[in-house]
């Protein structure tokens, strides 16, 4: 019955539609193997999550996550059980096939939990209707159709408007609406041509309905609860990933509430799920009438989510239902007493908020539908809406909005239709800004369709701030202002008083937020867990410990630039601080993350990542200090801040962040080193930065100095980009100026992650990117250990890594970044904190660097942690993926903006067929066929023994004609191709029909008569594996090179690990 | 904004708030749901006769009230406390606010106040006695409380029970029985759901004695759930005796007490009872757990059950009775609300089931 081995199948690099959830789901998993004494393998190609530590799975495969690769995991593993649910839509599609090509009977691996036939069932939205239409429950009329004919003949049959759908796809991609036959004409062909089984579903349109969701549970004796529901804000419409949610609803009545749960149940039986399932549905406001909008078989991010929210953990459940046990057979590891065979009563509201990437996609609209576009979100908790909207509207902390923000683009009339109301990312904004101009809540209910509760609830919002901002502020409505969830910020803006001011009155008035605990069962039983929120009531029921104790602050909602390898940081310093002996507290807004565990430490406070909030917390706890390190740029951002208000800041000292940060102060200190910084200048005006431009000489990169991310960063290669980019692009004023800086062309860029006690620092290794400066390093590929820097290099770049770790009395982390020209080595920038590289490192070296970090500060010392210089037989290169599919409309080209959601790992013995792994997992590279080269003038030289390497590799190469001359008359044959403008067939015609396997294509830049982003963006929407860059060419070259001589292996890392010599320290 | 208002409980722990619905003090036993929805059904609930109740989850009444979610024919509380009462409730049902309806029902409410820390303080304590008030200080309302009778004491199932029997027709055209409802303190939904499975209903003031119960040639008879201390209801058990073995019978919550106790078992008081829509119970015969909605303050004492009711179903958090049945005759009970109104419906199912007894038995 119960098997032995289990192989666990991840979800695969971060991207929109699937984020951190499934690291989440899959640790709990992998406890619950533990738990139940059976071994784990997990397989994930994404290095960045808790599940890949060995720490949680027996043994741990960082390998593509692909048909063959699993195969032969399975063949050296023969585990007998697989969990097919629990790796999101990537490792559910994965079991699919490994079932349909006779895998898992040749090994005989028992599919667990919910079978394989179930997974088609619910996922093939034609096979699922006629199920639904079976048991008697409501669809909306549709067809399922192949051809873009067959679609145009039976949207006569269902009407415009019309959903469509592709089936087997992932956050809706390619999903859209279709109000007339144009609209159909282009969002079909797009379904059909990304849908892997090449249809979509045509569905009648019920937009405006109220979307809710219900999160079911069913084990093998067929007992069924449901853990909670949910409601959108945003009705149907809107993808549920992009839509703010409430949990649990708040317009349904007990009849309404109880019709959806019923036939929840009634699916998710007639389905036969053994594990967990989310239900969606589309209720009419006006009738009660519903349809059943689709079943996601398999633990989800809603899951996630509802698993937060209630304190009710679901993949852990799922996960030990799979493996025979009985929902009544699971303790509720909150209560400790009652089972997992109940459901949970919550005495509280929560709100989830997505957070969406378009301030780095400058080109893209900020509309929102069907198609996910969120890379993230954040989830709030308190007594009230009001509040807990507010707390998770902080939580964003898009530069610390809050609800009062107002766009000054906006027309701010009392015309309705001077707002931007249609779904976008700043609509819940655009409505407060109405409701201040006196528009009514029933107008905008009838304009967005948004439920009239809600609307009215941000009314009451408008209401307090007039209330704030005409009346005097006395005790009382200072306690209702912090009711409705009004921050000292807010409150001190609105009554004319710093938010410093207005923390005082609080302490004078004894006004201080309580806590309260997520228990499951709304206090009915006493609860074990110590999971907490604050409110301001009457009683407060988090209880300060005697212990030592230390805050870590989490990084807040999975963004690009900011991903889960900062949560993985986090984890890790609980845990380490755990070990050492402390009582570790959490503070994280993430919903989806493994930090926001309750078990990952010792008290878990869901709260916003605010000075206020984190400040509250401290004067409760009264820890030691607050570890800021791991977290990313957010708890950095509120450091100083809370230093200032008396926060001891545990590691590298705030000064030093602030030296850091501050490029002035760094380079004063380079200069007193003499470490070479790329010469520099600000400008303040056009004038001036003309200037600072002639005297540094083109190309330049330049960034407004006020913002962070490398955001807004350009390279620049003559005065006429100068000027459209300080004229039109950053408008630059004197308290806005822009950073100008010499471009450093054709360097290899390279990074360095150390561990520093403030005397000693340790380097365990250096990357090396793949593409040279200039794309930014959280977007290039990179290779540890280096495979091309010349030893004395490697030298340099460990000399000034470790100056500038005891300059800035490092303890703890510190990343720097250098760029290598013309045979000199020069420091990019240096962070004095945990790097997105972090658990890169940590996975090739087999050193928790996390852990190690957590050491330092709690006051150990390099020495006493015997670190040993190291040599690594193998080769680890890191690969980033993009989100350019969702943003169809974006050049996805790569910039010193950083553009990529997630990254993915391969690892071996030898750099090519390292990275060969790497482009196999997220992309595949061909190994034959026709490559089409396309390089700007620039790259040409260079392209030559790229066309070479390709041609020895036996491919076929067209050309666009520059290109093709130029390789002509340097002895290499290829084909001519036209470019668009030069007429058909051309480029398009030729990527649409399949005849190009590879695209090599360098942007000609900006400025150049002819946009040739037309290249780039087919090749996505057709799935062609592409290149912009001649190093990542080369590399592409070695790596089919590596895969043509031998067939990659797959090898745990456990075994990689063991491999790894160490010297004794010199 | 309602007047600054009291909850005083017995242990003289007092909770403040503001008055809403009708502006008069109120005295019960006070008692916590964590049913997250269906407050209307809860208010009309005639089982929470003499009680003052507390909703757990916060936010109270959004969608307003309609004609449809009544369970009885007024609001039975004592007293309403919420966190949160909703002034602008959104529904296409709704008619008026809650505000307005426990004015129209002379009923006081209490708002504002920290709802969950009674909740802690019932479930440590046990529930106690309670006084809503808007014009005594915090002693002098204990004083006042300490002067009324305990709940323990008091038979308010004479109070909710129909004064006069009255008779609901079955939905379609063909009616199969015909089921006679003993009303301690029913809920409508029990009637609708029999109607709906084609019986035709009579239902009866608790008082009725057997004799005028079997003259009116039921098929099967139904003991209602009700309020209250189930040893005050001899008069009950008594009629009930005389049933047994002459007709089926179905018991539901109270329904299920006092068929334990005319089989000479005993009932004792929960610390702080099963009000909810989430209980999970256990049905011993399959194994199979149900999700259940709760409403009881008293149980059956199961060491005191002797001869031939046998316990068919536990609850699986205190493993307390929440079913029998007889060994021979046609007889089962349960202690939950398998006519839910508010909570999950996965229960309905025991009306078919008391249906095929009824007709397995019927000549
Ligand atoms: N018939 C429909 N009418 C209007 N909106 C719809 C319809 N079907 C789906 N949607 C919207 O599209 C979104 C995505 O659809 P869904 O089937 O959930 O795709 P996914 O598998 O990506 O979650 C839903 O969340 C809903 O808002
Ligand atoms: N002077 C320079 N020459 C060449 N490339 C540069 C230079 N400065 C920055 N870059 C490129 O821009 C990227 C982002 O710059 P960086 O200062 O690291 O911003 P961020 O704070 O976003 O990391 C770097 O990774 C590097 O590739
Ligand atoms: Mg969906
Ligand atoms: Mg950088």
């Amino acid at each position: 019955m119960k098997p032995s081995k289990v192989l666990i199948i991840g979800s695969g690099p971060i991207v929109i539609g699937q984020a951190a959830e499934f690291d989440y789901a899959g640790t709990q998993a992998c406890k619950a193997m533990r738990e139940e004494g059976i071994i784990s393998v997990l397989v994930n190609s994404n290095p960045a999550t808790i599940m890949t530590d060995e720490g949680i799975a027996d043994i741990v495969y960082v390998e593509p996550l692909n048909l063959d690769t699993l195969t032969r995991i399975i063949e050296r593993e023969r585990p007998d059980g697989l969990l097919p649910t629990l790796g999101g839509q990537t490792g559910l599609n994965l079991a699919v096939e490994l079932a349909d090509a006779g895998i898992l009977d040749k090994y005989n691996v028992r599919s667990l939990g919910t079978p394989i036939q179930t997974i088609k069932q619910a996922e093939d939205r034609e096979l699922f209707k006629q199920l639904l239409i079976k048991i008697g429950e409501p669809v909306p009329a549709s067809v399922s159709v192949n051809t873009l004919k067959q679609a145009r003949q039976v949207t006569g049959e269902i009407g415009l408007p019309l959903i469509i759908r592709p089936a087997f796809t992932l956050g809706g991609t390619g999903s859209g609406m279709a109000h007339n036959l144009e609209e159909l004409e282009i969002v079909v062909s797009g379904g059909l041509a990304i849908s892997p089984i090449h249809q979509v579903l045509l569905e009648k349109s019920v937009a405006g309905w109220k979307e809710i969701e219900y999160e079911v549970m069913r084990d093998g004796a067929n007992n069924c609860i449901t853990v909670c529901n949910m409601e959108n804000l945003d009705p149907m419409g809107v993808h549920t990933g992009d839509s703010i949610v409430i949990a649990p609803s708040q317009t349904l009545t007990n009849k309404e509430y109880q019709m959806l749960r019923t036939a929840s149940l009634k699916i998710i039986r007639a389905l036969g799920i053994e594990g967990g399932c989310n239900v969606q549905f589309a209720l009419d406001p006006k009738s009660s009438q519903y349809y059943v909008i689709e079943v996601n078989p398999r633990v989800s991010r809603s899951s996630a989510l509802a698993s937060k929210a209630t304190g009710y953990p679901i993949a852990r459940v799922a996960s030990k239902i799979a493996v025979g046990k009985r929902l009544d057979e699971i303790p509720n590891q909150v209560t400790g007493r009652t089972m997992a065979s109940f459901e949970p009563a919550m005495d509280y509201v929560v709100v989830k908020i997505p957070n969406w990437p378009f301030e780095k996609f400058a080109s893209s609209n900020r509309t929102i539908g069907t198609q996910m576009k969120a890379t993230g979100e954040v989830m709030a908790i308190d007594r009230c809406f009001e509040a807990a909207l507010q707390k998770a509207v902080r939580s964003l902390e898009s530069n610390r909005k809050s609800l009062t923000w107002e766009d000054p683009g906006w027309k701010l009339s009392t015309d309705i239709n001077s707002y931007p109301l249609k779904p976008n990312d700043l609509r819940l904004w655009a409505i407060m800004a109405a409701l201040r101009r006196g528009i009514t809540p029933e107008t905008i209910t009838e304009y967005t369709r948004i439920d009239l509760w809600f609307i009215n609830k941000l009314q009451n919002i408008v209401d307090m701030e007039r209330v704030l901002q005409s009346q005097t502020l006395t005790q009382e409505l200072m306690w209702q202002a912090k009711q409705l969830g009004f921050t000292d910020e807010q409150i001190g803006a609105l009554t004319g008083r710093s938010s410093k001011q207005v923390r005082q009155m609080r302490r004078k008035w004894k006004i201080q937020p309580v806590y309260k605990i997520v228990d499951t069962c709304a206090a009915e039983f006493d609860a074990s867990t110590p999971y907490y929120y604050s409110t301001y009531e009457q009683e407060d029921e988090s209880k300060r410990t005697r212990r030592k104790k230390a805050i870590v602050v989490g990084s807040g909602p999975i963004r690009i630039g900011q991903g889960i390898e900062f949560d993985y940081c986090c984890v890790h310093a609980a845990f380490a601080l755990r070990d050492e002996g402390y009582e570790t507290i959490m503070v994280n807004c993430n919903p989806e993350t493994v930090s926001t565990d309750f078990d990952t430490s010792d008290k878990l406070y869901f709260e916003p990542l605010t000075v206020e909030d984190v400040l509250n917390i401290y004067e409760k706890e009264r820890p030691l200090g607050i570890i800021i390190q791991f977290g990313g740029q957010t708890p950095l951002n509120i450091a100083a801040e809370l230093e200032n208000a008396g926060v001891k800041i545990m590691g590298t000292s705030v000064n030093s962040i602030d030296i850091a940060s501050d490029r002035g102060r760094f380079s004063e200190v380079m200069k007193k080193y003499g470490i070479p910084m790329p010469e520099s200048g600000t400008a303040r005006s056009l004038d001036e930065a003309l200037v600072v431009a002639k005297r540094i000489g083109y190309p330049l990169i330049v960034r407004p100095s006020y913002v962070l991310g490398g955001r807004g960063m350009e390279i620049i290669h003559d005065k006429e980009e100068l000027v459209q980019y300080v004229s039109v692009a950053v408008t630059v004023t004197p308290d806005r100026p822009i950073l100008i800086e010499r471009y450093l062309e054709n360097a290899i860029e390279t990074e360095a992650d150390a561990l520093s006690d403030g005397k000693d620092v340790f380097i365990p290794t250096i990357m090396e990117h793949i593409e040279y400066a200039g794309v930014h390093s959280g977007d290039a590929a990179c290779v540890l250990p280096p495979v091309s820097l010349p030893e004395k290099h490697i030298c340099t770049i460990e000399g000034y890594t470790k100056k500038i770790a005891l300059e800035l009395q490092v303890v703890g982390l510190m990343n720097v970044q250098y760029a290598i020209c013309q045979d000199k080595v020069y420091v990019i920038e240096a962070n004095p904190r945990a790097s997105r590289t972090v658990p890169l490192v940590s996975k090739v070296c087999g050193i928790q660097m996390a852990r190690l970090a957590t050491q330092l500060i709690l006051g150990k010392k390099i020495k006493e942690l015997g670190l040993k210089k190291l040599s690594i037989p193998h080769f680890g290169v890191k690969e980033s993926v993009f989100p350019f599919n969702m943003f169809p409309e974006v050049d996805p080209v790569l910039r010193p903006e950083m553009k990529s959601t997630g990254e993915v790992l391969g690892i071996a013995d030898s750099f090519g067929m390292a990275y060969w792994k790497a482009q196999e997992a997220v992309n595949r590279l061909p190994t034959k066929g026709m490559v089409l080269i396309t390089v700007s003038e620039a790259d040409r030289h260079a392209v030559v023994d790229v066309a070479n390497q390709f041609a020895t590799l036996g491919f076929k190469i067209r050309a666009t004609s520059g290109t093709h001359t130029y390789l002509a008359n340097h002895g290499i044959s290829s084909d001519t191709i036209l470019k668009e403008h030069e007429g058909r067939p051309n480029i398009t015609d030729a990527i649409k029909n399949g005849e190009i396997q590879l695209v090599i294509n360098t942007p000609v830049g900006k400025l150049s008569k002819y946009d040739d982003s037309y290249i780039r963006k087919a090749a996505i929407k057709y799935r062609i594996p592409y290149i912009t860059t001649l190093a990542a060419a080369r590399a592409a070259a070695k790596g089919i090179t590596a895969y043509r001589e031998g067939k990659s292996d797959v090898k745990s890392l456990q075994s990689y690990h063991a491999d790894i010599k160490s010297f004794a320290r010199d | 904004m309602g007047k600054p208002a009291l909850l005083v409980l017995a242990d003289g722990s007092s909770y403040h708030g503001y008055t809403f619905g009708t502006s008069v003090d109120a005295v019960g036993e006070v008692v916590f749901c964590t049913s997250m929805i269906g407050y209307q059904e809860m208010l009309t609930d005639p089982s929470y006769a003499g009680q003052i109740l507390v909703p757990t989850y916060p936010l109270i009444g959004n969608y307003g009230i309609n004609e449809q979610d009544i369970e009885s024919d007024r609001i039975q509380v004592r007293g309403f406390v919420v966190r949160e009462q909703c002034l602008q409730p959104s529904h296409y049902m709704s008619q008026e606010t809650i505000q307005q309806y426990l004015e129209r029902g002379g009923i006081p409410g209490i708002y504002g106040v920290d709802t969950r820390a009674i909740t802690r303080r019932l479930r440590a304590g046990g529930v106690m006695m309670g006084i809503i008030t808007s014009d005594k200080t915090p002693q002098q309302a204990l004083d006042a409380l300490h002067k009324m009778p305990d709940y323990g004491s008091i038979d308010f199932v004479k109070q909710v029970t129909t004064k006069v029997p009255y008779y609901w027709q079955a939905e379609g055209s063909e009616s199969k029985y015909h089921i006679v409802v003993l009303d301690c303190g029913l809920k409508y939904n029990i009637l609708r759901i029999l109607n709906h499975l084609g019986c035709n209903v009579t239902t009866i003031p608790c008082t009725t004695s057997a004799s005028v119960i079997l003259s009116l040639k039921p098929d099967g008879i139904l003991l209602s759930p009700g309020p209250g201390n189930p040893e005050l209801l001899d008069y009950i058990v008594a009629t009930i005796k005389q049933l047994i073995g002459k007709k089926p019978i179905m018991g539901i919550c109270l329904g299920n007490q006092l068929i334990a106790r005319s089989f000479g078992a005993s009932t004792f008081k929960l610390k702080f009872g099963h009000r909810g829509g989430n209980h999970p119970v256990r049905e011993l015969a399959t194994n199979r757990i149900y999700i259940t909605a709760q409403n009881h303050g008293y149980a059956v004492a199961p060491d005191s059950l002797k001869g031939d009711l046998e316990v068919t179903h536990i609850n699986l958090n205190d493993g307390t009775v929440e079913g029998l049945k007889h060994k021979e005759l046609p007889i089962f009970a349960i202690q939950y609300h398998s006519e839910a109104s508010p909570g999950p419906l996965d229960n309905t199912y025991l009306f078919d089931k008391f249906i095929e007894m009824v007709k397995g038995t019927s000549v």
